[in-house]
């Protein structure tokens, strides 16, 4: 018998912090998978969030930044920038990137900075305990809005890769799920591209994962997926953004 | 068809049931048993009818499903 | 290498380059404008990278990434952007990163005014962020002194793996005086085994300053206790002027000193022994110095261009042996001459209690 599928070498052995269920860990194994195949184990420098994937560092074996809330791509301009030639991304969830560091996103975006960004949306401050994320849908419970996010009283989701596909220095973004094998074998795919964008020195890239939070939407792990199917893609439409031009394979 | 087999990782599981609904053969149910962090773990009912897809293990958020699949 | 006439601002900027400074992030603010657009033409001449950030916050986040690189990297700015920074400085401290930050201090609280003032002592002195950490702090009184600290205070950060602050101010920035730059060639930063740059044949590094555990957070303040210690204990800078014999201590930094010197001079002309130490370091605070004039002076007079921040440091060190009085302008006013005249023989003529 042979091995098809086994943990990508650039994962640790730790076992994750994430809720049962939570797709997050399906997310830290496909960029896992991803450095893996285009071998840049070596050369990568990850930085990471506040929230709930801010102990991502323990399952990724790469160089590592922890940074402050929302900064992350602030941090990865810094290091970038002192290392033109390594492959440097991001991990941060919709608080950090949506909220807190909007500031930070859309200008590393604007100023093409050669870095990847991955964008976990799971519509929910998840650490902090359930509380209405800048990405929460409307009429979605939350701790801060127990009656339903009410678009007269706190406005509407906040769409950032439709934000960023607008700006000229994004050469690549788009927005996958992983709620099902199906769409997790696309979102390979396309965090593999992006990837591929910064190695191929093309500009800023940028994926927005759609991910389930079963703990803090109060739902069992396999009705979470079906909510993120029947609440989150209709808000947040699958698809790519930007493409600035064919990556070259 | 290919045989394959699905190795679950008991210690690693988290009980979230993900892995039993993705399976194309319906082999994977939770275990009666709880394991070392008090989740009742997820187990194949029958190796002999695994194909070895792997879709198990690509919806595993744990990362604890290794495949093994003969050549064909 | 002869004299130059320089502008504060570039001065610093120059000198941070020959201190090895690869790398500048910062975003404008009015009175230190000079130093990023010093860094925008001569850096890349080294091969560096300049940048200008979408705000203070970012550019110090890009320090922070550009240090825990490897390279020597500086930001600056002034008061309100000062305050932007906090929380960065903080992150900065907590993971041991080196780097250098400069305030040109100008009148504050809120959007203030542009004009000089030493207000931001507090905030440089007690960590204006958030948590347990301290920054070395040098208190320049001129153009050269700028110039020698600044490129000292690159060594100093990586030394100590600290963040290292030169508070200057609006005039000390916008002044021309001669300089001479004791470095000719461009300096280069120690090894850093703990930088990320990839882990190519290595353990992956990581730069953090989250410690979940209690007990490894408390194993790592601990840790920075002690290097704060060994700062305390190796980098206290001062200067001495006429104090062996003082009845009256002048306590100052930074511009307001070169004025409290002119002070003393005065003074000794009218026969009044008047001294001035002149604190180089902010923080290690120089203590020694003025619990030993405690001994024989009668009193001191702290001034500042605040409404009284470093006097609460002159206090510590004197101990209650004797009064410390405290004199200030603040807004953007510079202390004249006269004024701290007047107030040194007021002192004196009521009879220091």
């Amino acid at each position: 018998m042979e091995k098809v599928f086994t943990r990508p070498k650039s994962m640790t052995d730790k076992p994750m912090h994430f809720c049962p269920g939570c797709t997050h860990g399906v997310i830290q194994r496909l960029v896992a998978e991803v450095i893996d195949e285009l071998g840049i184990q070596e050369d990568t420098i990850a930085v990471g969030p506040v929230g709930c994937a801010v102990f991502c560092y323990d399952y990724w074996d790469v160089d590592f930044h922890q940074a402050s809330h929302g900064r992350a791509p602030a941090v990865a301009t810094g290091v970038k920038r002192v290392h033109p030639d390594k492959v440097v991304f991001t991990l941060q969830g919709d608080g950090d990137i949506a909220a807190i560091g909007t500031t930070e996103i859309i200008h590393a975006a604007a100023r093409g900075e050669k870095i990847t960004c991955l964008f976990v949306n799971n519509s929910i401050y998840g650490m902090t305990g359930g509380q209405m994320a800048p990405t929460s849908v409307l009429s979605q419970k939350t701790t801060t809005t127990p009656a339903g996010r009410d678009k007269n009283q706190i406005g509407y989701p906040v769409k950032l890769t439709e934000m960023l596909a607008v700006l000229d220095g994004t050469a690549y973004c788009a927005r996958v799920s992983v709620h099902n094998p199906a769409n997790i074998l696309k979102a390979k795919e396309v965090i593999r591209k992006a990837f591929e964008v910064q190695l191929n020195k093309e500009g800023f890239s940028l994926v927005e994962i759609l991910s389930t939070c079963p703990t803090n939407w109060g739902l069992p792990p396999v009705e979470a997926v079906k909510w993120l199917e029947n609440n989150m893609i209709p808000c947040f439409p699958l698809g790519e953004y930007k493409v600035a031009g064919e990556v070259q394979r | 068809m290919a045989r394959g087999r699905a190795i679950i990782d008991e210690d690693r599981c988290k009980g979230c049931e993900l892995c039993t609904t993705v399976c194309p053969q319906g082999l994977i149910r939770m275990s009666r048993q709880l394991n070392a962090l008090g989740f009742h773990f997820a187990v194949v009912t029958d190796q002999e009818e695994c194909r070895g897809c792997t879709l198990c293990a690509v919806m595993c958020p744990d990362v604890a499903i290794e495949v093994e699949k003969e050549r064909e | 290498m002869g004299k130059v006439l320089m502008k504060g601002n570039e001065a610093v900027a120059e000198a941070a380059v020959l201190g090895g400074c690869k790398y500048f992030f910062g975003y404008p603010i009015t009175p230190q404008n000079e130093i990023p657009e010093y860094m925008a033409r001569r850096l890349p001449e080294v091969g560096g990278t300049f940048l200008q950030a979408e705000s203070e916050i970012s550019a110090i986040n890009m320090v922070f990434g550009a240090s825990g690189s490897g390279a020597r990297v500086m930001t600056s700015s002034s008061g309100p952007g000062i305050s932007l920074k906090q929380e960065g400085i903080s992150y900065l401290a907590g993971a041991e990163l080196p780097c250098v930050i400069v305030n040109m201090v100008r009148g504050g609280p809120g959007l203030g005014n542009i004009g000089p003032a030493q207000s931001d002592y507090f905030q440089a002195t007690r960590g204006g962020g958030h948590g347990d950490y301290r920054l070395i702090v040098f208190g320049p009184a001129s153009v050269q002194e700028l110039v020698d600290v600044t490129i000292e205070a690159f060594e100093l950060a990586d030394r100590y793996r600290s963040p290292v602050m030169i508070l200057g101010d609006g005039i000390l920035g916008q002044m021309m005086e001669p300089v001479e730059f004791k470095t000719a060639k461009i300096k280069e930063g120690p090894d850093k085994p703990w930088a990320t740059t990839g882990a190519k044949g290595r353990k992956r590094n990581l730069i953090t300053s989250l410690y979940i555990v209690p007990e490894e957070l408390e194993k790592h303040c601990l840790k920075l206790k002690a290097k704060y210690d060994e700062i305390s204990a190796n980098e206290k800078r001062y200067e001495s002027y006429f104090t062996d014999d003082a009845e009256i201590v002048l306590a100052a930094y930074g511009t307001t000193a070169r004025i409290c010197k002119a002070v003393v001079d005065r003074a000794r002309e009218d026969g009044i022994k008047a001294g001035l130490i002149r604190p180089v370091t902010l923080w290690p605070f120089p203590d020694r110095p003025f619990n030993e004039a405690a001994d024989y002076a009668r009193a001191f007079l702290t001034v500042e261009m605040s409404n009284g921040q470093m006097v609460d440091d002159v206090r510590l060190a004197v101990n209650g042996k004797k009064p410390v009085y405290f004199y200030g302008r603040t807004g953007g006013i510079v202390p004249s001459k006269a004024e701290i005249y007047a107030e040194v023989r007021k002192i004196l003529e009521g009879g220091a209690r």
